[in-house]
């Protein structure tokens, strides 16, 4: 969500020069309105969002297992540190945002380029198909690859035994479901980002290519030297949007391996959603959603550090 | 806000303009056929589970684990759908998840187009608060209201309602957003001859802003839309009875038995997408917008 921030700056189409709101000019009375359109909103927002949010920091400080509610300082806070089950889950995140997420973008790019050359025939087909995972229902694809990754007969290892590829174990096998839950976001989330890309692509004027072509640069000089540079802002908001993903990892880790085996693919908000929802330590919980707070709030400091450097 | 990625219409003109000419024939074939070659492979990989969602559901489960296995429909459709109509009541569960996503649906967009109306049209008392607070409402992870939520909800005696699915979620930060940022853009000499017409600020609203709007509208209904439909986590911690069910809480039971219905469980998943891909199908440009979340602007 922090994307959208992104989009704010590069996005806007307001003319230059033109006032931000076009009624400045209006008298306090006329400006009261607003007040009315906007309450309902900022009503829920305050009871349902800054409510619980406030809640929830509090709550953190204190113990509440057993029932009775302790201070206890930042003892949840120091529990996160010793947990090695919370490393764990950090470390599933960061699996998938140093394997998962580069594959993915290489292949959104890939594919965006390719979708975007004049000459390939078929394109829409060849987008629509390419789309078409991004409309499933998490939970639903996810019941799909785990019906398809059973071990015996299950027709992923089917479909690789053709091949000649012995059965794997996909979702019992550490290693293999890391790979499973991997192959299953990349294939759900590609055609998503290929769009968002091939919005850049088309963002980036004719002429650029014309002089790259004009100067005798080849296609890989053209792709490198003319297309990644211009794409870069596209690029950073995808990678961001993806790196906020893969912390906020859930259904389908859930669905197909249940954060297993031996919680090889557990996640932050799926070992949350266990200390919170099936041992109620609440107080825990409540620490480790901040944690996913801090790092989120990290993330996008980096990235506005980095939109904010010219490349 | 309006995009055609997926269908170009005009977009072809856009595309890297071809250095076809100026190769001979051989060589372009050589240097094309691999591109093609990429593409029909990610075509295959994108299509194989789909195309066996609709295989499974369509077969006894016993058929799904043989070798060979089926690549065609088979004929259990409708033993599979009476079976999962029976086990855990699908029609009922279809039911209230369309119930659940439309009333949410309406009610959140109603509150996002006048909120981000207000936002982007008004300078009133409060804006930059409400601003600030819609901006880090954005930026904070969902998970975070979990437990917070939940104790809510225990106390106000929701848990197992479906108020409780709907009105904590009803002001959608990004929504809102999405909706500022539309009208930021939209035509301010409309409103300011409405007013000199004598239209009241609720009539210019409805009578003048909201037509022009639409495409942003429907952009924004299908965001929403999907959001409520695809919601698990919380759907999962608030019901427990099984006539309440939506969709993904349901699916997620049959994983759980100890006799999984492989074909019935496809084939709820077929029919969790489904509508889906009929919005999809049906509007094409407002779903990809609304899907994208106004990551891409035309």
């Amino acid at each position: 969500m922090t994307a959208s921030l992104i989009v704010r700056e590069h996005g806007t189409r307001r003319a230059p020069g033109r006032p931000r709101t076009g009624s400045g000019r209006l008298t306090a009375r006329r400006q009261r309105p607003g007040l009315w359109f906007a309450l309902p909103a900022a009503a829920l927002l305050l009871v349902f969002f800054a409510y619980p949010l406030a809640t929830s920091l509090l709550q953190s400080f204190f113990s509440t297992k057993g029932g009775e509610s302790t201070f206890v300082g930042l003892d949840q806070y120091a529990r996160l540190f010793r947990d090695p089950l919370v490393l764990k889950s950090l470390g599933t995140a960061l699996l998938i945002l140093v394997v998962q997420v580069p594959i993915m973008i290489a292949l959104a790019v890939g594919l965006a380029y390719i979708l975007n050359q004049a000459w390939v025939r078929f394109r829409s087909g060849f987008r629509l198909i390419a789309f078409l995972p991004a409309i499933t229902t998490l939970v639903a694809y996810s019941v799909v690859f785990r019906v398809m990754m059973t071990t015996d007969g299950g027709a992923l290892n089917q479909i690789l035994g053709v091949f000649g590829a012995a059965p794997i174990d996909w979702l019992n096998n550490e290693w293999w479901a890391r790979v499973a839950v991997i192959a299953s976001i990349t294939w759900r989330w590609t055609g998503y980002n290929m769009v968002i890309i091939l919005a850049g692509l088309q963002a980036i004027p004719a002429e650029l290519y014309e002089a790259a072509r004009i100067d005798g640069a080849g296609r890989w000089q053209t792709f490198w030297h003319i297309v990644v540079p211009q794409l870069r802002p596209v690029l950073i908001f995808t990678i961001v949007t993806s790196t906020i993903g893969a912390l906020q990892l859930f259904d389908e880790n859930f669905i197909l391996t249940g954060g297993g085996p031996n919680n090889a693919t557990l996640t932050p908000v799926l070992y949350l959603y266990k200390i919170g929802f099936q041992q109620f330590d609440f107080g825990y919980a409540d620490a480790i959603a901040w944690m996913l707070v801090v790092l989120t709030a990290i993330i996008a400091v980096i990235q506005f550090r980095i939109l904010r450097e010219k490349p | 806000m309006a995009t055609e990625l997926i269908v170009t219409g005009r977009a072809h003109r856009r595309g890297i303009p071809s250095r076809a000419r100026r190769e001979p024939l051989l060589r372009r074939i050589v240097l094309r056929s691999p591109v093609y070659l990429v593409l029909v492979i990610a075509s295959i990989l994108s299509l194989i589970p789909f195309a066996w969602m609709v295989i499974a559901s369509t077969h006894k489960t016993s058929d799904l684990f043989v070798t060979p296995l089926p690549i065609l429909p088979g004929g259990e459709f409708w033993q599979n759908l009476g079976r999962l109509q029976e086990s855990v009541g699908f029609g009922q569960v279809m039911l209230n998840s369309v119930l659940v996503a439309v009333l949410y649906t309406v009610f959140s967009s109603i509150i996002s187009v006048m909120c981000g109306y207000g936002l982007a049209t008004y300078r009133f008392r409060g804006r930059g608060v409400l601003m600030g607070i819609i901006l880090v409402t954005m930026m904070i992870p969902m998970q975070v209201l979990l437990v917070p939520l939940f104790q809510m909800m225990a106390s106000a005696g929701w848990i197992d309602s479906y108020q409780a699915l709907i009105i904590p979620f009803l002001a959608n930060a990004f929504g809102i957003f999405l909706m500022r940022q539309g009208f930021l853009d939209f035509p301010t000499t409309l409103i300011e001859a409405a007013r000199i017409d004598g239209a009241s600020e609720l009539r210019t609203f409805y009578r003048i802003v909201l037509p022009v709007a639409r495409p942003q509208i429907a952009a924004l209904i299908i965001y929403t839309f999907i959001s409520q439909w695809n919601s698990f986590i919380w759907p999962l911690l608030m019901l427990n009875s099984e006539d309440k069910y939506t969709i993904p809480v349901a699916l997620n039971t049959m994983i759980g038995l100890s006799r999984v219905d492989y074909s019935g469980l496809m084939l709820g998943s077929l029919l969790a997408t489904l509508p889906l891909f009929i919005l999809f199908l049906v509007f094409q440009k407002q779903f990809v917008a609304g899907l994208l979340g106004g990551a891409v602007k035309g």
